[in-house]
């Protein structure tokens, strides 16, 4: 890891524990068209989500994407902001999952 | 950070592996309700369990949203009942009556099973469990989500032989008071040797005595991800096979942490294991007869398939053992045959028997487990297969089970049907030569000479 990098991890670490981030990981899996990202980015930024990371890649010949975002200042609960970024999905025909980061960080690091 | 690889890969175990987290289940200790009044005791035990229970589904399913990953059951053990009621019943049938609160309890904080109406009687029985004992075939008729089990043997104490005795006429007697249900209350009803505390499972759980006044233990599963994981080994050498096998165990064992740790916490109640078994349901793809074809043979029961499970509840183990603070129950492979649709394609075609399975269970947890047999086998005949049964578990110093079916009305070539998690079974058949004046001799089987460690 060089100078940077450790810097930022650190950063990460120092703001988790300083603000109390709620992370979550939003994934959106499926046919790629025009507008998917324009749609969960207004409906994120409509409800107070900051992102912090975003990267898609194509896996097995589908769309994927993962983001990585803050809920901190979200009025809505998370149960809400899921059942309407699934509808969301549902409407343009993608999968969108919201998974609190947890469940990857245990699975992935020890 | 998280990589967009790594949470594919969780997603793709969870949607497409069938990876959940099969139970959660609370421990809840019922010493504390005792009365020698049995009106007393049953409000006693009502009281108690729907308190303390009163948020477990919810919570399981709050969890279950959180993280994207299902829960698939919610469940309850109880102290064993013939240490509660031993003051209060009298009889067989004051026992059903707190069976009937049981199942009432279980209903009203929507859990699908609770487990617990059991005795431990691996040495000898007191009159209140041989009057449990007794009541069993009743009590599972009577209610649907309760759970029974009784431990007639420990490496520590050898095996009763009295109760095992009485369990092959217990088990014969439930299948006959459930006759019109393909004998459904067997499947409710184990028999134990070296019963673990504190295992989630049912329906062989139970809130032992050791334990305080409740817990929350959570059992994993997974065979479904171990499986496809191993799509990837078809030429590799052992040491390649055993690695994945280890490194997805501890995968799928670190989801059980997260979940039994964020449930304890919710809850208010202690942390007490996670059991790391692959479980296998009758859905597709959760198999895990499949992994054994998966490692190279062709069905379950073909030669080579003791070693091949041999291997696989070991790296299991290792795996997971890393993975979790706290690892106990039963933890290892499962291998019930009607839960398990591989293993029913095995009994099919011929390939698996009930002798093989015997082998099996020397080598992984637990034993052997919902296999129905003809209706017409014996009471002796069962006592029989429990009493070797308990004897792998005594002289293995592990747990043993038995969970026997004989299917009244129902002959080799026959199959029931039980539905849900429970699936359906090919009739096998038993070896029918006798051992009467085996079983018939009184007494026990003092325990095995490794067992004086002191």
């Amino acid at each position: 890891m060089n100078f940077g990098a450790a810097c930022k991890f650190l950063m990460t670490i120092y703001i988790n524990r300083e603000t109390n981030m709620k992370k979550t990981i939003i994934t959106v899996v499926g046919k790629d068209k025009v507008g998917i990202i324009a749609k969960v980015c207004t409906y994120l930024a409509n409800n107070k989500i900051n992102i912090l990371d975003i990267s898609q890649t194509i896996i097995d010949g589908f769309f994927n994407m993962m983001m990585i975002t803050d809920t901190t200042n979200a009025e809505k609960s998370t149960k809400d902001i899921r059942h309407e970024l699934h509808q969301i999905g549902e409407e343009i025909g993608v999968s969108i999952h919201v998974q609190h980061e947890d469940i990857f960080e245990m699975m992935h690091r020890i | 950070m998280i990589n967009i690889f790594e949470v594919y890969e969780t997603n793709k175990m969870i949607e497409h592996e069938n990876l959940d987290v099969r139970t959660i289940t609370l421990g809840i200790s019922l010493l504390d309700c005792i009365s020698d009044n049995l009106e007393t005791l049953k409000a006693n035990i009502y009281n108690k369990i729907t308190n303390a229970a009163r948020d477990l589904v919810s919570t399981g399913k709050d969890i279950e949203e959180l993280y994207g990953i299902p829960i698939v059951n919610k469940r309850i053990s109880v102290t064993p009942i013939s240490l509660v009621g031993g003051a209060a019943c009298k009889s067989p049938e004051d026992f059903v009556e707190i069976a009937e609160v049981l199942d009432e309890c279980a209903k009203t904080v929507g859990v699908n099973f609770l487990g617990g109406y059991s005795a431990l009687v691996s040495k000898s029985m007191t009159q209140a469990d041989r009057l449990l004992i007794e009541s069993i075939p009743e009590a599972l008729a009577v209610t649907d989500r309760v759970c029974s089990s009784v431990n007639v043997g420990s490496t520590r104490t050898g095996i009763n032989m009295d109760a095992v005795r009485l369990m092959g006429r217990t088990i014969k007697k439930a299948a006959e008071r459930t006759a019109d249900r393909d004998s459904l209350g067997c499947a409710k009803l184990v028999v134990f040797c070296n019963a673990p505390d504190d295992n989630p499972f049912m329906a062989g759980a139970f809130h032992g005595v050791t334990e305080g006044d409740m817990v929350i233990n959570v059992g994993v599963s997974g065979p479904g991800v171990v499986k496809a994981a191993l799509e990837h080994c078809k030429d590799s050498d052992f040491e390649e096979l055993c690695e994945t096998i280890k490194k997805t165990s501890f995968k799928i064992t670190r989801v059980g942490q997260l979940v039994a740790r964020e449930a304890s916490q919710r809850l208010g109640v202690p942390f007490g294991i996670v059991d790391l078994s692959l479980a296998p349901t009758p859905a597709v793809g959760d198999s895990v007869a499949d992994i054994l074809k998966a490692i190279g043979v062709e069905h379950p029961g073909a030669p080579g398939t003791t070693a091949a499970l041999a291997l696989l509840n070991d790296q299991v183990k290792k795996g997971g053992v890393m993975a979790s603070s706290y690892v106990g129950g039963l933890s290892g492979a499962f291998i019930p045959v009607s839960e398990d649709q591989g293993m029913i394609e095995a009994v099919q075609a011929g390939a698996l028997t009930l002798e093989k399975l015997e082998a099996m269970t020397c080598v992984c947890s637990v034993g052997l487990d919902m296999i129905a047999i003809p209706g017409d086998t014996s009471e002796e005949t069962l006592s029989g297969i429990i009493a070797d049964e308990m004897a792998l578990g005594m002289v293995n110093q592990k747990t043993t089970a038995v969970r026997l079916i004989p299917a009244i009305g129902k002959k080799v070539g026959d199959s029931v049907e039980f539905g849900g998690l429970l699936g359906y079974a090919p009739i096998m058949s038993v070896n029918t030569f006798g051992c009467e004046r085996f079983v018939n001799r009184r007494g026990r089987i003092p325990a095995p000479i490794h067992s004086f460690k002191n």
